[in-house]
């Protein structure tokens, strides 16, 4: 045992937090409408029961143990439980289909999983004849399940039943096992959501985990009483982090919501200390109170736009003790709170966070200013499933709109000289499973890892990320097009919810858009304008209004910066369904496959560049069920203004 | 769907040569059929051809002029709406009848109301067995909540809700009696792919979970073809035909009454 943290591995740590904080709460659920709470010890004991359940039936120390469902305490408990007899979780996304699972079932030989209900059961058992060295299949929720006539299915209930029976007769196995675990075992396989290619598996240790969980912990002072809310996919690093390695790393409560719908009911009912969500879950619950907002009262209204004035001149300095605040200000402010922002972090259930982070994906500076305006204490952070998601974290009382913070204690960070972000820690992959080709591709000799973004840091040390490195390409003048920029700038308006923009290579930059259904619908409604679903909205002439002002926002603001006011958005069209990872358009962490969606929207690009004023096309899609249809529709090409470039200020 | 055979059990419900009219009209002629235990039984037919008055006859709210029914074994000719609840026979409604003012988990919870045993006073003070009462039926309403997958609307105003979840609450109200047979008026009118789906695996899971007999009105022949036992064919009052899915699609009868027949 080193330093000051016993307990290297994370079954180790969990006895220990068992030994230590026995009655504490380790982990709660929403059950039949109540919170149920289950403590360390009793945590520990049914890991305990779990694991040796597993050993019973034939789970070997280096096995892989495939994961999938929602967040459920028992899941998480299958991480300790794998861990603990020397095996591998692997976490999947629960809302990938059968096809796509079984690449990873065959990739990493999975011989027993643990899911959530008959939903994935379904999807195991569709794929049978593909990986039949899949054996053994535990469901937590018996529910529908009754009368499979499976020899391969077996109630989780009925594990922890033989594990008990097994743990009897072998007494000390347990402990045996635990013992035997070493920090540099693989503790995690996560596999990459591959925008290109096939996903990878990404292996961490015990030690890369807990290394990135402990830093975090302390840049944070995370303490055994904070809670957090556990709903994002398991199969993310991101909530392997916070809601796993985190949690046993400082030992805090963490809470799963009762189902993926109940999230901002159970949200409020918790009050999590400590928060983590990507930018478009903030952006969600921003328009949502808008929309609500629009429907209050004159004087409500009136009350909240002043109040909402005060705090985006003074709340975010306020929140980072920055001197020279007058008196006057403060006291406004304090009202504020009283009448305005506090009534409305309780709302979005955040009266209680002391830390929220965001990752991810950019987030738009007026979303971020207005969650740091009211009060809360939202930073970013920059990292990948490579290393840990722990790179760079903001501090806090240095917030910066555009930055993802300095490197995160123990981290080096180095830009190559192509732009490209370099990372070495300790908190790093040990490998891509299988992969030695992948693995000595992405770390270079000196043991840093190419993080495949480009990026650049500031006169104060923060690092700047502007696309991934790939991307970023030349327009047919020469000037450098970062799309993933030009995009973000576009999916910062509330009626834009993902936009994909082509230029490499070219003479112009032109957009595809997918409106946001929620707020044009609502901003639609409001206006008497009828529509019956998204592709009709879509294709309404104000809608296209609409949006060409939001672009031609967009192309003022490109204007002012000389490096980018050649990439201005010459013109643009609304597509008539939105991109969907079913289709494979997004990745399952919702990012655009862009070379997939410039091959399957081929037709609509050539008329974007022909200057055609429409275009019909049809496409396949997939319905949830599995079943294909096809859409059609004719798709309306717009032209955006745009403004000449500003003359160069100074040569940078 | 791996969802093996369902054994039907004795007859529980027999209705025989019913005849209902209003003034002149002939709504029901002279129909007879019977309903199995743990079965799904379809009713089906054209606009008009009786369905909902049929549904209406077995649960009380009409009286047919002739015929008998059998509901285990004793014949009920003149059954009361609220003798049908007590016998546990329970329904949902073509048009949704809930209390729109009303939270989901009320409205939920107003399906319990016959098996509540405290006195109007007792509830009134909450206390000691109205008490213990209400935790019992809350608990029972949470597990059917649970069950429908409802939870996120749980304190909702059944008003805003749209349609298709509305219709699942309804479902939830019946469900809350616990009844032995489940009348549906229509489950999956108004309904998108998805949601019929939806619909569909609630009702095959409430048969199989509570072995609650079904009878359902439905005018989408996939999911009646897919999900009942048996079917019952109506046009203009009278019954049609009368079987498994497979002998009702090879049923000319019922063909010509649904595709016309050629003059």
């Amino acid at each position: 045992m080193t330093g000051g943290d016993p307990g290297d591995t994370f079954p180790r740590l969990l006895l220990q937090h068992a030994a230590v904080r026995g009655n504490r709460p380790a982990v709660r659920e929403k059950d039949l409408g109540i919170w149920q709470t289950w403590t360390w010890s009793e945590e520990a004991a049914e890991v305990r029961a779990m694991a040796c359940g597993l050993a019973a039936q034939g789970f070997k120390r280096g096995m892989n143990l495939a994961i999938i469902g929602d967040n459920r305490p028992r899941l998480y408990w299958a991480f300790a439980a794998a861990q603990a007899l020397g095996g591998v979780p692997v976490p999947l996304y629960q809302d990938a289909v059968a096809q796509e699972m079984v690449f990873v079932l065959e990739n990493a030989e999975i011989e027993f999983a643990i899911v959530e209900d008959q939903e994935q059961v379904d999807k195991l058992l569709e794929t049978v004849e593909r990986t039949p060295q899949l054996q053994h299949i535990y469901y937590d929720d018996p529910r529908g399940l009754r009368n499979y006539p499976h020899d391969r299915l077996l109630a989780l209930d009925r594990l922890l039943e033989i594990g008990r029976e097994f743990d009897r007769a072998n007494p000390g196995f347990y402990e045996q096992s635990v013992a035997a675990g070493q920090p540099d075992d693989i503790a995690v396989m996560l596999y990459t959501s591959g925008t290109t290619g096939k996903p990878k598996g990404v292996c961490q240790t015990h030690a890369s985990l807990l290394a990135a969980a402990r830093g975090g912990r302390d840049f944070d002072k995370l303490v055994p009483e904070d809670e957090v809310l556990s709903y994002l996919p398991m199969a993310w690093v991101g909530d392997n982090l916070f809601s796993y390695a985190q949690a046993l790393a400082a030992g805090f409560t963490i809470n799963c919501p009762e189902s993926g719908d109940t999230v901002m009911i159970d949200l409020r009912e918790i009050g999590p200390t400590y928060y983590f969500a990507p930018p478009r879950v903030f952006e969600n619950l921003l328009t949502q109170v808008m929309i609500r907002m629009e429907d209050a009262s004159k004087l409500k209204q009136a009350l909240f736009h002043y109040f909402m004035g005060v705090a985006r001149r003074v709340g975010a300095d306020i929140l980072d003790r920055k001197p020279g605040i007058g008196a006057g200000d403060r006291l406004l402010y304090a009202l504020g709170n009283f009448m305005v922002y506090g009534p409305l972090r309780n709302v979005l259930g955040m009266s209680r966070v002391r830390v929220a982070y965001t990752a991810g994906a950019a987030i738009g500076p007026d979303l971020f200013r207005f969650y740091r305006s009211i009060g809360i204490n939202l930073k970013q952070l920059y990292g990948a499933t490579e290393t840990c998601a722990y790179v760079c974290l903001q501090p806090d009382g240095q917030i910066k709109l555009d930055t993802v913070g300095l490197p995160a204690p123990g981290v080096e960070v180095k830009i190559a000289d192509n732009g490209e972000v370099l990372v070495r820690s300790a908190a790093m992959l040990k490998g891509y499973y299988k992969r030695p080709d992948a693995t000595a591709e992405s770390i270079d000799p000196d043991g840093y890892f190419r993080t495949g973004d480009a990026g650049f840091f500031d006169a104060d040390g923060h690092l700047k990320i502007i696309d991934r490195a790939k991307d970023v390409g030349k327009l047919a003048g020469g000037a450098v097009y970062a799309p993933n920029y030009i995009e973000n700038k576009l999916k910062f308006f509330q009626y834009i919810k993902e936009a994909v923009v082509f230029g490499n290579a070219r003479d112009m930059v032109c957009a595809f858009i997918n409106i946001d259904l929620g707020a044009v619908g609502n901003w639609a409604e409001r206006r008497g304008l009828a529509y019956s679903g998204y592709t009709d909205l879509a294709a309404k002439p104000e809608v296209y209004e609409l949006i060409k002002t939001c672009v031609e926002q967009v192309n003022v603001e490109l204007a002012a910066d000389p490096m980018v006011a050649d990439s201005q958005v010459h013109r643009f069209l609304i597509l008539h369904k939105e991109l969907d990872p079913d289709d494979d358009e997004l990745t399952r962490t919702r990012k655009v496959r862009r070379g997939f969606v410039e091959e399957k929207y081929k037709v609509l690009i050539d008329a974007l560049y022909a200057g055609r004023a429409s275009q019909y096309i049809e496409t396949m899609v997939k319905f949830e069920d599995g079943r294909t249809g096809k859409v059609g529709a004719d798709v309306r090409i717009c032209d955006a203004k745009y403004l000449p470039a500003a003359p160069a200020r100074k040569a940078a | 769907m791996a969802i093996a055979a369902r054994k039907s059990g004795d007859v529980i419900l027999e209705l025989s040569n019913i005849s209902l009219s209003f003034g002149g009209v002939k709504a029901l002629t002279d129909i007879s059929f019977d309903v199995r235990e743990h079965e799904i039984r379809a009713i089906i037919g054209p606009n008009g051809a009786g369905k909902s008055s049929m549904l209406n006859v077995i649960n009380g709210v009409y009286r047919p002029q002739q015929g008998a029914i059998r509901f285990h074994g004793e014949v009920r000719t003149d059954m009361n709406t609220h003798d049908a609840a007590r016998y546990g026979i329970a329904r949902t409604f073509q048009n949704i009848a809930l209390f729109k003012g009303m939270s989901v988990l009320d409205n939920i919870m107003t399906g319990r109301n016959l098996m509540m045993k405290a006195t109007f006073i007792e509830q009134a003070i909450y206390f000691g067995r109205a008490r213990r009462e209400e935790m019992e039926h809350r608990r029972r309403v949470e597990q059917i909540i649970d069950f429908l997958e409802i939870q996120h609307i749980r304190k909702t105003p059944v008003g805003r809700l749209p349609y298709g979840l509305q219709k699942r609450v309804e479902l939830a109200r019946a469900l809350a009696a616990e009844p032995k047979m489940l009348l549906l008026d229509e489950p999956m009118a108004g309904m998108n792919v998805e949601e019929k789906q939806d619909m569909c695996r609630f009702v095959l899971d409430t048969n199989d979970q509570f072995g609650t007999t079904i009878v359902l009105i439905e005018h989408d022949m996939g999911v009646v073809m897919d999900i009942s036992d048996r079917v019952v064919v109506l046009d203009y009052g009278k019954k049609i035909g009368d079987g498994t899915p497979e002998e009702i699609r090879a049923n000319p009868a019922v063909i010509s009454a649904y595709l016309g027949t050629v003059h």
